[in-house]
C-alpha cells in the first residue's frame, strides 16, 4: 500500500533516500513500515494487463506496469521493515490457465526481487493462487522452499465469497513453517479478520477503515464479543447492524454523548456525537481526523481482544460468541416489527 | 462588564497587557484565528492549545444557519459544544453584509440577507444578531454594525456611520448576559463611547497609506484603558505596525487560508510549497521555528501533500497558526522587556528585503509600507540601527 507513495504523490526514490527513507519522510521513526504493492483504495491490480514483463495496477494516475527491477528500487529507498515482493494477483473468477499463470509468474518475480535486493528488511514471499486450492498449495510449497522471512497471502478481498475463503487460507498455512509470520491482504470486517485469525493468519492490511471514516461511520461493536443485550433494543437502531453508526444522521444532531461509552480514544473523551454530526454537515475536514481517531482505536482493540482469547485459550468460544451477538438483532428485530 | 484589561508594558504607543475573560487569561497584542463552524480547519482543540491559541473567532452568521444558536444553547454554547476551554468571539454576522452585497438589502431594520441554505429571506436586525450572540455564549460579542466598502464615498458612509451608532443602542439594549459576555462596538468612520472598541470596515482593499493613518487616528483617539481590536487584519507586517501604533487585537483567515493553497508563514515572507523546487528539499519549511510541523516533516513530503491530500493544507495550518501565536508572543514580551524598537526592526529587516525582490508587482506596496515605516520609525528612533542600508534600496526603486 505504500508503493502509491511514490508513484501518485511525485515523491522520487532519491528524495525519499534523501530524507533517510519512509519513516522519517512521513514523520513516524517509532513505528513499523511494511510495503506491498496493492492498496485496495488507489492501487488495484489489474490481471488483464498484468504481462510476463510486471504487475499491472489501475490507478488515478492511469495504469501503471510495475517491474520487479523498479519495485525493488522503490523498496530500497523506503526502507520500510518488512516488504512483500511482487505479485501477479488475480481475482476469484479468472480461467484456470490464468490462475496457474499468475502462480508461475509470482515465483518467479519472488527470486527476482530476492536477487535483487540488497539486505535490508524482511522479506515476505507473495502467495497467490486464485480459488483454486491445488494452485494455492502448488504456490505455497515453491514459496515455502525459499529463503523468506514471513509470508504475504494475495488474492483476497477482490470479490471473493467468505464461504469459500476457509479452505483457500488452510490450505496455505497448513503448509507453511509454524514460526514464520504470516500477513494478509484485503480481509476488513471483524468478521473476515477472525476467519483469518481461525486459519492461522497473524497480520491483517485491509482500507476498512478508511471507507468506513469517509462515509461518516464510528464503528460500535461490543468488543469482548460479548454480545449485546438481547433485551434492551433501541428502536431507533433497527435495522443497523449494530456495528457501527452513521454520524451523518439526524437523530444525532442534539445526541451530546461520546460514540462509544467508555472508550478510551481522544475522540470520545474530548466530543459528542452531535459536533461530529455538524462537522459532517458542513464539510469540515475535522470530522474525518475524529472519526478516523476513534475507528483506528477500536479496530485496534478488536485486534488486542483476540490476543487476549488466544492466549487464555478461548478464541473460538470468542469468535463464535461474537458471530452469534452480530445475529441476534435480526432476531429482534424481526419479533419486533 | 465581564473583562478585565490591565496594561503591563508600553512603548510610545504601543502596549503590551493581560486581557482577562471569563474563559481565559489573555496576553495581549495577539491574533485570533477564525473558526468559521466551530472549528478551525482540520485542528483539534488539544492542537490549537499546543499552538497557543488564546481566543478563536466564531462565525455568527454561519453558525445560525448550522447548526443554529438554538442547539448550540440547548447543548451548552459553543465552549462546550465544540470543547474549546479558553476563548471564543463572535462577530455580528455584519461582515457578510460586504461580503454578500449583491443579496443584501439594507434598512434601519436592519439587514436582509437571502439564506443560501434554502433561499428564504433572513432579517439580521441589532436585537437579533445579539440575541443570537448571547445563545451562542462566546466571551466577546460584537455590535452590528452598518458596514461599508472603504472604497465608497460619498453621503452613504455618513449614513452608515450614523446608523452604526443608533444600531450600538440597540445592541446595548438587547444584550442579556452583560456579565459573561463583553459587547465591543465598531468603529466606522466615528467615535463614540461604548465599552469596548473594534476599528472595523478596513483591510477590505483600502491602500496601505490610508489604513494605517485610520488605525493610528482611531487609536490615538480611544480611551487608553479598554482593548482595542483591528478586525480583519492578518498580515504579518500588518500586526506589528498597528500595534506599534496602540492596537491589541486582530482576526484574519489569511494564515489558515493560504495554508490551503499550499503558502507557509517564515521569518523571511512566505513559502509556497507547490512550487516544483520544493519536490526535492528536504529542509523543515522554516529551520528556525519549533513547531511540531517543522521538527517531524520536510519539505518535500508537505510539496507532495498540499494539492492531493487535506492533510498537506492542515500541517501547513498548524505551522501559520504557530507562527503567528508566535508573532503574538513575541511583540507582547518585546514591549514588556522593553526591547520592541529592536524586535520590529529585527522583524523588518528579515522581511522588507525580500518584498523589494521577490514581489516586483507589489512595488507600489512596498512603497507606502516604506512610507509608513518612514514616518513611524522616526518615533521609534531605530533610524540609525542598520535599517538605512536596506532603505536606501526601495529608495532607488521609487
Amino acid at each position: 500500500m505504500l508503493a502509491r507513495f511514490i508513484i501518485l504523490e511525485g515523491l522520487s526514490p532519491k528524495t525519499i533516500s534523501k530524507v533517510g527513507g519512509l519513516h522519517q519522510m512521513v514523520g513516524l521513526p517509532e513505528y513499523g513500515f511494511a510495503a506491498v504493492a496493492r492498496d485496495s483504495v488507489q492501487c488495484l491490480p489489474e490481471c488483464n494487463s498484468t504481462n510476463k514483463v510486471g504487475a499491472s495496477f489501475e490507478t488515478p494516475c492511469g495504469r501503471l506496469l510495475i517491474k520487479p527491477a523498479d519495485y525493488v528500487e522503490m523498496i530500497s529507498s523506503m526502507k520500510p521493515n518488512i516488504w512483500a515482493t511482487l505479485a501477479d494477483e488475480v481475482p476469484a473468477w479468472v480461467s484456470d490457465k490464468r490462475n496457474k499463470t499468475s502462480v508461475d509468474r509470482t515465483v518467479r518475480w519472488l527470486d527476482e526481487c530476492i536477487a535483487l535486493s540488497s539486505a535490508g528488511g524482511a522479506v515476505f514471499g507473495s502467495i497467490v493462487g486464485g480459488p483454486s486450492v491445488e494452485e494455492r498449495e502448488r504456490c505455497t510449497q515453491e514459496v515455502a522452499r525459499r529463503n523468506v522471512s514471513g509470508y504475504w497471502i494475495g488474492g483476497f478481498g477482490l470479490g471473493e465469497s467468505m464461504d469459500e475463503r476457509p479452505a483457500l487460507l488452510n490450505a496455505v498455512t497448513a503448509i507453511l513453517q509454524e514460526e514464520k509470520p504470516r500477513l494478509v491482504c484485503g480481509l476488513g470486517l471483524p468478521e473476515e479478520v477472525l476467519q483469518g485469525v481461525a486459519a492461522g493468519i497473524d497480520l491483517f492490511d485491509s482500507e476498512y477503515i478508511y471507507h468506513l471514516t469517509l462515509e461518516g461511520f464510528a464503528l460500535t461493536f461490543p468488543l469482548g464479543g460479548v454480545g449485546v443485550n438481547v433485551f434492551s433494543f433501541d428502536p431507533n437502531n433497527l435495522g443497523s447492524d449494530r456495528s457501527k453508526i452513521n454520524l451523518r444522521a439526524t437523530i444525532y444532531r442534539k445526541d451530546t454523548s461520546p460514540v462509544v461509552e467508555n472508550c478510551s480514544c481522544y475522540t470520545c473523551q474530548n466530543h459528542t456525537k452531535a459536533y461530529i454530526n455538524h462537522l459532517l454537515n458542513v464539510h469540515e475536514m475535522l470530522a474525518q481526523i475524529l472519526l478516523e481517531i476513534h475507528n483506528t482505536h477500536h479496530y485496534l482493540k478488536f485486534f488486542s481482544s483476540i490476543r487476549e482469547a488466544i492466549k487464555a485459550g478461548e478464541f473460538e468460544q470468542f469468535r463464535k460468541r461474537f458471530i452469534e451477538s452480530r445475529r441476534d438483532h435480526l432476531a429482534v428485530a424481526a419479533v419486533c416489527v | 462588564m465581564a473583562l478585565r484589561f490591565e496594561v503591563l508594558g508600553r512603548f510610545n504607543r504601543a502596549r503590551a497587557a493581560n486581557l482577562t475573560l471569563p474563559h481565559f487569561l489573555c496576553q495581549t497584542p495577539l491574533f485570533m484565528p477564525v473558526g468559521t463552524q466551530g472549528t478551525i480547519k482540520g485542528l483539534t482543540t488539544n492542537q490549537l492549545e499546543e499552538i497557543g491559541c488564546q481566543i478563536i473567532l466564531g462565525n455568527t452568521y454561519h453558525l445560525a444557519l448550522r447548526p443554529t444558536s438554538e442547539l448550540i444553547d440547548e447543548l451548552g454554547g459553543l465552549h462546550k459544544f465544540m470543547n474549546w476551554p479558553r476563548a471564543l468571539l463572535t462577530d455580528s454576522g455584519g461582515f457578510q453584509m460586504v461580503s454578500l452585497l449583491h443579496l443584501a438589502d439594507i434598512t434601519e431594520k436592519g439587514v436582509t440577507f437571502q439564506s443560501p441554505v434554502d433561499g428564504k429571506p433572513m432579517l439580521l436586525t441589532p436585537e437579533e444578531s445579539i440575541q443570537i450572540q448571547n445563545r451562542i455564549g462566546a466571551d466577546i460579542i460584537m455590535a452590528l454594525d452598518d458596514v461599508v466598502k472603504t472604497t465608497i464615498t460619498g453621503p452613504r458612509i455618513e449614513e452608515a456611520m450614523y446608523r452604526t451608532l443608533r444600531w450600538i443602542d440597540r445592541c446595548i439594549a438587547a444584550h442579556k448576559r452583560p456579565n459573561e459576555q463583553n459587547l465591543f462596538g465598531i468603529v466606522q468612520g466615528g467615535l463614540d463611547p461604548v465599552l469596548s472598541y473594534a476599528i472595523g470596515g478596513l483591510a477590505g482593499g483600502e491602500d496601505k497609506d490610508s489604513f494605517w493613518r485610520v488605525v493610528a487616528q482611531c487609536t490615538a483617539a480611544l480611551p487608553e484603558d479598554k482593548p482595542r481590536y483591528v478586525m480583519g487584519v492578518g498580515y504579518p507586517l500588518d500586526i506589528v505596525v498597528c500595534s506599534a501604533l496602540g492596537a491589541d487585537m486582530y482576526d484574519c483567515v489569511y494564515p489558515t487560508r493560504t495554508a490551503r493553497f499550499g503558502t507557509a508563514l517564515v521569518t523571511e515572507g512566505v513559502l509556497k510549497l507547490k512550487h516544483n523546487v520544493m519536490a526535492d528539499d528536504t529542509r523543515p519549511i522554516d529551520p528556525t521555528c519549533a513547531c511540531m510541523v517543522c521538527k517531524n516533516y520536510t519539505r518535500a513530503y508537505i510539496h507532495c501533500l498540499v494539492t492531493k491530500d487535506a492533510m498537506g493544507s492542515q500541517l501547513l495550518s498548524y505551522h501559520n497558526l504557530f507562527y503567528m501565536m508566535k508573532l503574538s508572543r513575541d511583540l507582547h514580551s518585546s514591549i514588556i522587556e522593553g526591547r520592541f524598537p529592536q524586535f520590529v526592526c529585527d522583524f523588518l529587516r528579515k522581511m522588507v528585503v525580500l518584498y523589494a525582490f521577490f514581489s516586483l508587482c507589489h512595488i507600489h506596496h512596498v512603497i507606502s509600507v516604506v512610507t509608513g515605516i518612514f514616518v513611524y520609525l522616526r518615533e521609534l528612533s531605530c533610524w540609525g540601527q542598520g535599517m538605512s542600508g536596506s532603505m536606501i534600496v526601495f529608495v532607488s526603486i521609487r
